[in-house]
C-alpha cells in the first residue's frame, strides 16, 4: 500500500495530451523527443567502447596499410600522394557507412524490442526518423575524429582551416548516409536480410565511389554505376575540401564542389522523402 | 463452434453506459504473405478499471491483438477503440492513453535506470529535453527520487540497468510504463522468466496500482494462476474467441466435475449406476461425470453402500485445456 500511495504521489501533475495542446507546445514536445532520441544514440555509443574501437580499427588498417602499399606498387600517379587520397576516401566512407549502419540498427532494435518503447510512444514517426538520423550522425563523428587524429600523426596535410571546414562537411556526409540507411531500412524486414544485402549495396560503392581508386577513367557501364553511387558524392565532397583548401597538395581529377554538394543534397532529399514515407508505411503494415 | 455463446450471453462487459476502456469490433489481421488470418474477426469489450486476461496457446493471436490495440500494427479489417479513440485514425491519442509491458524487456541496457525513465518522460511530452539529469526540470528530479525509493533503489537508479536483477528490471519497466498515467496498461506475458517470489511481488504491486488509479489492465499469460485473478478471461485460439467469462463461469460451464465411487459389491453398484443413467467404465472404482454442482444429488440416489467417494473439482486449467481442445476439434 505504501508503494501504491507513492506511485500516486510520484505522478506528474499535468499529463499532457498532444492533441489538446496549442501548436507551439506540440512542436516543442516533438523537438524535445527528437533531441532525446538522438541523445540516447550518442550516449549508447560512448558507453559501448568495443563498438567505438571496432569502428576505428577497419579504417585505420586501410589508411595505415593500403595507402603506403598502393604508393609502393604504383608510385605517385600524377604526383598524387596515395596516403592522403586513401585517407580522404576512408574518412568520408567511414562516416557515411557508420550512419547507414546506425539507421539499419533500428531493425535489430525492433527485433530485440529495445526500441518498441519509442514506437508505442505518442511521438510522431517523422520525429523518430529525425532523431535517429541526427543521433547516428553524431555517433559517426567521434570515429571521424579518431581517423583525423591518426591522419595528422602520419603526416597527412591538414591545415586548421581544413579541419574546421571538415566538421560541417562530415556532418553533411553523415546525414546523407543516414538518409540512405533509412531508405534501406524501409525496404528490409529483418537483420538477416540486412546482413545479406550489405555486400551488394555497400561493398561495390567502395570502388564505384573511388575510396581508394581514382574513378575519372571508368568504362561506360561502371561510370554510370559510379554516378549513381551516393557514397561517391560524400567522398568527393570531402576531397573538395581537403584538396581545394590546400592548392599546393597535388589533387585528383574529381568533380567540383558545387556539383558534389548539389548531388549530395539532391540525393539526400530523395532518400529522406522516399525513406520516411516507406518507413512509416512499412512500420504499420507488417 | 459456438462455445463463446455457450459460456456467457455476450462477450461484452456488464457496464454498458460508460465508454468502455477497450472496444474491439470484428478485428482481422492477416500478415503479408500469410495464408490465414492471425486474428480472425474478434470482438470484445473491456470496461474501465477491469482486469481482463487474454489466454490462448502460442500463435493464437494474443500478441497480434495487443500490437493492434497499442497502434504498432495496422488491422486488416474491423475496428478497435481505446477510451473511445480509434487506434487507426486517433493513433497518437491512443498512444498517450496506453502503457505496455512487452514480452521481452524493452529497457536500454547501456543506459541507467534514470536515463530509461527520462527518455520515456520526454517522449510522452511530460518534460522538455535536457542533456543531463542535473539540467532537467526540478519536478522531474524530485520524482526520480520518489521512483528510486519506490523501487527500493538508492543511488543505483543512476547505474546502467544491465546491473539490475530480472525482477528489478520488470518493476522498473512497470514504473516507467505508468509515468504518463495510462488509462489502459497492457501486459504481454510480463512474468515470463521471473522466479516465483518476483512474480508474486510484481502482482502485489500491480494490484496496488490498479486499486489506486483504477487502471484497466489487459494481460496475456501462460500462467493460469495469474489469469485466475482476472475479472474476465477471453480465450482465443487460431485468431478466434472460443470462450469468455469470469474464471468461475468458465470453470463451471466448461469443465464438469466427476466422482470416483467404489463399493464392496461392485456388481451391484455397476448395475445401479447403469440403471441411474450413468455410464461406469472398467471394473471399479467407477468414474461418473456429474456435470456441474450436481455431485450431491448423484450420491443421494445411490443406495449401494459405498466404500470410496472422491470428488474432482475442475480447475481453470482443466477448463482452459478443454476449451482449447474443443476448439481444435471444431477446426478439424
Amino acid at each position: 500500500m505504501r508503494e501504491a500511495a507513492s506511485v500516486a504521489r510520484s505522478q506528474p501533475q499535468v499529463v499532457g495530451e498532444r492533441q489538446g495542446r496549442p501548436l507551439p507546445r506540440r512542436w516543442a514536445a516533438e523537438v524535445s523527443a527528437v533531441a532525446a532520441i538522438a541523445h540516447r544514440d550518442f550516449v549508447k555509443l560512448l558507453r559501448d567502447r568495443v563498438r567505438l574501437f571496432s569502428e576505428l580499427a577497419f579504417p585505420l588498417v586501410l589508411i595505415l596499410l593500403l595507402g603506403p602499399a598502393l604508393q609502393s606498387g604504383f608510385g605517385a600517379p600524377g604526383g598524387l600522394d596515395l596516403t592522403t587520397f586513401v585517407f580522404t576516401g576512408v574518412l568520408a566512407q567511414t562516416i557515411w557507412q557508420s550512419a547507414v549502419m546506425g539507421l539499419v540498427s533500428l531493425i535489430a532494435d525492433r527485433e530485440e524490442d529495445f526500441s518498441q518503447e519509442i514506437f508505442v510512444s505518442p511521438v510522431s514517426r517523422y520525429s523518430i526518423v529525425a532523431g535517429k538520423i541526427i543521433g547516428e550522425s553524431l555517433v559517426a563523428l567521434p570515429t571521424g575524429l579518431g581517423i583525423v587524429i591518426v591522419g595528422l600523426l602520419i603526416g597527412v596535410p591538414l591545415t586548421p582551416v581544413v579541419l574546421i571546414v571538415l566538421i560541417p562537411i562530415s556532418l553533411a556526409v553523415a546525414v546523407s548516409g543516414g538518409a540512405f540507411g533509412l531508405l534501406l531500412l524501409s525496404n528490409i524486414s529483418s537483420q538477416r536480410t540486412a546482413n545479406q544485402i550489405f555486400p551488394f549495396v555497400l561493398l561495390p560503392q567502395f570502388f564505384l565511389a573511388g575510396v581508394f581508386n581514382p574513378i575519372h577513367d571508368l568504362p561506360g557501364p561502371l561510370a554510370v554505376l559510379s554516378a549513381i553511387s551516393p557514397m561517391r558524392y560524400a567522398v568527393e565532397l570531402t576531397r573538395n575540401v581537403v584538396y581545394g583548401l590546400q592548392p599546393d597538395v597535388p589533387a585528383p581529377d574529381i568533380a567540383g564542389l558545387a556539383v558534389n554538394a548539389a548531388a549530395l543534397a539532391g540525393s539526400f532529399l530523395v532518400f529522406i522523402a522516399a525513406g520516411t514515407v516507406l518507413f512509416v508505411r512499412a512500420e504499420r503494415n507488417r | 463452434m459456438t462455445l463463446a455463446a455457450a459460456t456467457t450471453p455476450s462477450a461484452t462487459s456488464t457496464d454498458s453506459t460508460a465508454t468502455p476502456a477497450i472496444h474491439v469490433d470484428a478485428l482481422v489481421k492477416r500478415y503479408r504473405k500469410a495464408d490465414r488470418n492471425a486474428v480472425d474477426g474478434i470482438s470484445f469489450e473491456v470496461g474501465a478499471g477491469e482486469f481482463f486476461a487474454l489466454l490462448g496457446p502460442n500463435g493464437a493471436g494474443k500478441t497480434t491483438t495487443l500490437s493492434i490495440l497499442t497502434t504498432t500494427l495496422a488491422p486488416t479489417a474491423g475496428r478497435a477503440r481505446i477510451d473511445g479513440f480509434d487506434v487507426v485514425t486517433d493513433a497518437s491519442t491512443v498512444r498517450q492513453r496506453v502503457g505496455i509491458i512487452f514480452q521481452k524487456p524493452s529497457l536500454d541496457r547501456n543506459l541507467t535506470g534514470e536515463e530509461n525513465v527520462r527518455l520515456h518522460a520526454i517522449l510522452y511530452g511530460l518534460y522538455p529535453y535536457a542533456p543531463a539529469f542535473r539540467l532537467m526540470a526540478p519536478g522531474y528530479r524530485q520524482q526520480v527520487r520518489e521512483w528510486a525509493e519506490l523501487l527500493g533503489l538508492g543511488h543505483e537508479i543512476f547505474d546502467p540497468v544491465r546491473t539490475y536483477s530480472g525482477g528489478m528490471l520488470r518493476k522498473l519497466e512497470i514504473v516507467r510504463s505508468l509515468v504518463h498515467r495510462p488509462r489502459v496498461l497492457f501486459l504481454d506475458e510480463p512474468t515470463t522468466g521471473l522466479d516465483a517470489p518476483s512474480r508474486r511481488a510484481l502482482w502485489a504491486y500491480l494490484r496496488d496500482v490498479r486499486r489506486e488509479h483504477d487502471t484497466t489492465i489487459v494481460l496475456t499469460s501462460h500462467y493460469l494462476e495469474e489469469a485466475e485473478q482476472a475479472d474476465r478471461i477471453c480465450v482465443i485460439d487460431s485468431g478466434r474467441i472460443v470462450a469468455t467469462g469470469s474464471p468461475s463461469d468458465l470453470t463451471a460451464a466448461l469443465a464438469s466435475e466427476w466422482l470416483i465411487v467404489d463399493a464392496d459389491d461392485r456388481g451391484r453398484l455397476r448395475d445401479e449406476l447403469v440403471r441411474l443413467g450413468h455410464a461406469p467404465s472398467g471394473d471399479g472404482p467407477f468414474r461418473i461425470d456429474v456435470g456441474t454442482r450436481n455431485a450431491h444429488g448423484v450420491l443421494r440416489a445411490i443406495e449401494t453402500p459405498l466404500t470410496v467417494v472422491r470428488t474432482h473439482a475442475p480447475s481453470l486449467e482443466d477448463a482452459y485445456l478443454e476449451i482449447v481442445s474443443r476448439a481444435e476439434l471444431g477446426d478439424a
